[in-house]
């Protein structure tokens, strides 16, 4: 009965941790392993001007919820300048103003990006258009315009592939003579590609312009590129306006929309800007954290993510203790190992974790023979059991400070680590060693000592396994799983390793 | 080397886990195992039941009063010091008479008055108690060894552990003190522990560290077929002490004193599992023929026929 409902708890609480753990994973992307870092883009648009010692206000278009891109950071830069970062129409723009700069002058905006899809961009959303009124072309140009829009929608089916008929159409048939005069009238030429809006009005398709810059390692100066942009009744169609392609490539990052300047200004001189773009690295935590909040999940603001980063460096060890502890179950009850104290194993192990593993080792009996050796000369003093603690206390103090002391002069830094022994822990166990000795037997106390040890090894080489680590720091539910484990192991009513031994005189086909 | 586990679940050999999870956990409830940790109110509660004990001279329950020792014990030479929480017979100390000043121990030595009040101050702080808690010191009369026992006992006294569960004697051992145990009746520490037939009360061949022993070790005396004196006493004696105590699953510790037959030592709710060693037989299946009996005799007699009923 007891063993049903123990099982039933255990499949609920993996069932609960591996589903919850396989949400992150999958939806927010967590990775599995550590040392996944994502590859971040951080963009810097650099404003330069001579300010003349007047009021002066620089209006500058900001990007707003790029396609294809998470933003994870923005940083506006706005030294002695008021700045606001207000909407206007399709656009985010930021103001900077200052009452009397003067002299040269630089201003900074900065982006910090990750690219979630290596898929062109095929659409983009936006507020629904009106429908255009046809404009009024001069003679010459409506004919040419009528014939040419005659013919692309004799050619199409809908607003797709009408727009990229009509793009190809000018973008290729340089020869036709009335692609030439259209070509002209409408000064479309390089990235000057307004007036292809003018030509899509006579069919009444909704346009708009937008641009965008490529996304690539090590860029000084990106240049912007016009997208131009269609509207089929329910959202914005991206096309190449240079070649009538669909869609933009995957790393554009759409800044703007519109036929308005990215950058004015008022009171200064010439004002220039430059795009600049390289790669950086960045935290994956760091990274989740921001896409849950794009997703608007609750979970990651209960995640451990949310704590102070001195306070997750604590929890980072704190997790693992219970993995500890279930090295300390598998020991005692599956194995059968009695060490000094239960759980003291698992100090140990978080104790090697600043001396490293070996020097740990040595240093930890380093102190216990030497501490068991003074412990030892107490005995013959016949001193009360408290006084008597709190003396090896103080001698386990003075030996680490001894130890501290020679491996300095010795010029070996890791001695230096013994101090973060815990002391108390170290006199209890240098007392429980020395009641095993005296009772048992030194044979006994070396036994356990030696099964404190191996225990505490253990412990260390799972709570420090970086894998193991990050697994549990990333997807703290899996630790139901720990707990399930250690609770079906509470029910464990099999023989210890132990035991296969101590009852070996019952099975006659083994020799003793 | 080592026994399949197979092999031993076949022969009934109950474990460490298995002992604890369904027996101790399942039939001992955790309120009453002060009755039978504190040696101190086992005493008195089986002086209430009318059941035998080693007499009590005198308790220390403060750090001072170790200062007048001497005036507690009066002219007494003959005792055993004890602490109240102990466990497997650590802490405990026997002193049959005084030389010159000083305390004789049973091994022969010689203690002076200091050393043996520092042992009951040790006492007092909690050095052999579980957890490390302060405790009290027993001093009580000790126990003359049954003639019996004389040629198969080496610096101490025998005694003879009886598991009880569900009022139910079903298994029993004499655990005899050896050199190598230091005179005390500890089978871990190298004492001999002797299976007894459950109907008549005769011992078979003994069990020291794991390894057959026909004879004891330092005396040389044959160990198997010796007639427990006493035998159906002490069976009604253990299982009365499932009343005293509610316990299901119990290891009562008896010894026999020359002069007052069986008495009560002390009483354990984590009896060890070596008796299946020293009986050459497993627990589970006794445990098993009493764990199905769907009603207990409330009698203390009829749990005893019940005993040679099953086992």
């Amino acid at each position: 009965m007891k063993d049903l409902h123990v099982r039933v708890l255990v499949l609920v609480l993996i069932a609960i941790a591996l589903s919850l753990a396989g949400w992150k994973a999958k939806v927010l992307e967590l990775p599995l392993l550590p040392g996944e870092d994502a590859s971040a883009w951080n963009v810097e648009a650099r404003i330069d001007f001579a300010a003349r010692g007047v009021p002066a206000t620089i209006e500058f278009l900001v990007p707003q919820d790029p396609p294809n891109f998470t933003v994870i950071d923005e940083d506006f830069v706005a030294g002695n300048y008021g700045l606001s970062v207000d909407r206007r129409r399709d656009n985010r723009i930021a103001t900077w103003s200052g009452r009397r700069p003067r002299g040269p002058q630089a201003l900074y905006y900065r982006i910090l990006l990750h690219q979630e899809s290596d898929e062109p961009i095929l659409t983009r959303e936006g507020r629904k258009p009106l429908f255009p009124r046809t404009p009024d072309y001069p003679e010459d140009i409506r004919v040419a315009i009528d014939a040419l829009l005659a013919e692309v929608r004799a050619h199409s089916a809908d607003v797709a592939t009408f727009t990229r008929v009509l793009l190809e159409r000018l973008a290729t048939d340089r020869n036709s003579e009335n692609v030439k005069l259209l070509r002209d009238h409408f000064q479309i030429e390089g990235t000057q590609v307004a007036g292809l809006r003018t030509i899509l009005a006579g069919v009444r398709i909704p346009s708009r312009i937008s641009w965008g810059v490529r996304i690539r390692d090590g860029v000084r100066s990106a240049p912007l590129e016009p997208w131009l942009e269609v509207h089929n009744g329910s959202e914005w169609l991206v096309f190449n306006p240079l070649t009538g392609e669909r869609g933009a490539p995957a790393e554009t990052l759409f800044w703007y929309t519109g036929s308005e300047p990215l950058l004015e200004s008022n009171g200064i001189g010439e004002a220039g800007y430059q795009i600049a773009i390289r790669r950086s690295f960045l935290d994956v935590y760091q990274l989740a954290e921001r896409k849950a909040d794009v997703l608007d999940s609750r979970i990651m603001d209960f995640s451990l993510l949310a704590l102070p980063l001195q306070t997750q460096n604590v929890y980072r060890i704190l997790l693992m203790v219970p993995l500890g502890a279930l090295i300390v179950v598998l020991m005692r009850n599956v194995v059968g190992m009695n060490t000094y104290g239960t759980f003291m194993p698992v100090l140990i192990s978080l104790a090697f974790r600043e001396t490293q593993l070996l020097w740990g080792m040595f240093l930890f009996t380093l102190l216990i023979s030497l501490g068991l050796s003074i412990r030892f000369y107490f005995e013959k003093l016949k001193l009360l059991l408290v006084p008597r603690l709190a003396s090896v206390v103080t001698v386990v103090v003075l030996l680490m400070l001894g130890i501290s002391v020679v491996s300095a002069n010795l010029d070996l830094q890791r001695g230096l680590s013994v101090a973060l022994f815990p002391m108390v822990i170290m006199a209890m166990t240098i007392e429980r060693a020395s009641i095993v000795w005296e009772e048992n037997g030194a044979a006994e106390a070396f036994k356990q000592g030696l099964a404190t040890l191996l225990v505490a090894v253990l412990g260390y080489m799972v709570m420090f396994n970086p894998v193991l680590q990050h697994l549990v720091f990333v997807f703290p539910e899996l630790l139901l799983v720990v707990l399930a484990l250690t609770l079906m192991l509470g029910r464990y009513t099999g023989y210890r390793l132990s035991e296969l031994r101590r009852f070996r005189s019952f099975d006659p086909e083994t020799p003793k | 080397m080592i026994a399949w586990p197979w092999r031993l679940r076949e022969l009934g050999i109950v474990g460490m886990n298995r002992r604890n999870a369904e027996y101790i956990l399942a039939y001992n409830e955790r309120n009453r195992y002060p009755l039978v940790d504190d040696k101190l109110r086992t005493k008195h509660l089986a002086l209430a039941a009318g059941i035998a004990v080693p007499e009590l001279y005198g308790t220390v329950r403060m750090q001072h009063e170790t200062q007048t020792l001497g005036e507690l014990l009066g002219n007494r030479h003959d005792f055993v010091i004890k602490p109240s929480h102990g466990s497997g017979g650590n802490g405990v100390l026997v002193i049959h008479g005084r030389r010159r000043d000083a305390w004789l121990r049973s091994d022969g030595t010689l203690l002076p008055d200091d050393t043996v009040a520092h042992h009951v101050s040790n006492i007092l702080s909690g050095l052999y108690s579980l957890g490390g808690v302060p405790d009290s010191a027993l001093i009580e009369y000790r126990v003359k060894i049954d003639p019996l026992f004389d040629s198969i006992s080496h610096g101490g006294v025998p005694d003879i552990r009886i598991v009880v569960f569900r009022g139910i004697p079903v298994m029993a051992m004499v655990r005899l003190p050896t050199r190598m145990s230091g005179g005390r009746a500890n089978l871990h520490q190298g004492g001999v522990g002797l299976g007894v037939d459950m109907l008549t009360g005769v011992t078979h061949n003994g069990v020291q560290q794991g390894h057959l022993v026909e004879v004891h070790p330092d005396t040389g005396h044959t160990l198997a077929g010796l007639q427990l004196p006493y035998w159906d006493d002490m069976l009604v004696l253990a299982a009365r002490c499932y009343e005293l105590t509610g316990l299901g699953y119990l290891g009562v510790d008896l010894v026999l004193d020359k002069n007052q037959g069986p008495l009560l030592l002390e009483l354990n709710a984590r009896p060890g599992l070596s008796i299946q060693i020293a009986n050459r037989k497993g627990l589970a299946g006794r445990l098993r023929r009493v764990q199905v009996l769907r009603e207990i005799p409330a009698e203390a007699e009829e749990r005893v026929r019940l005993t040679r009923q099953l086992m």
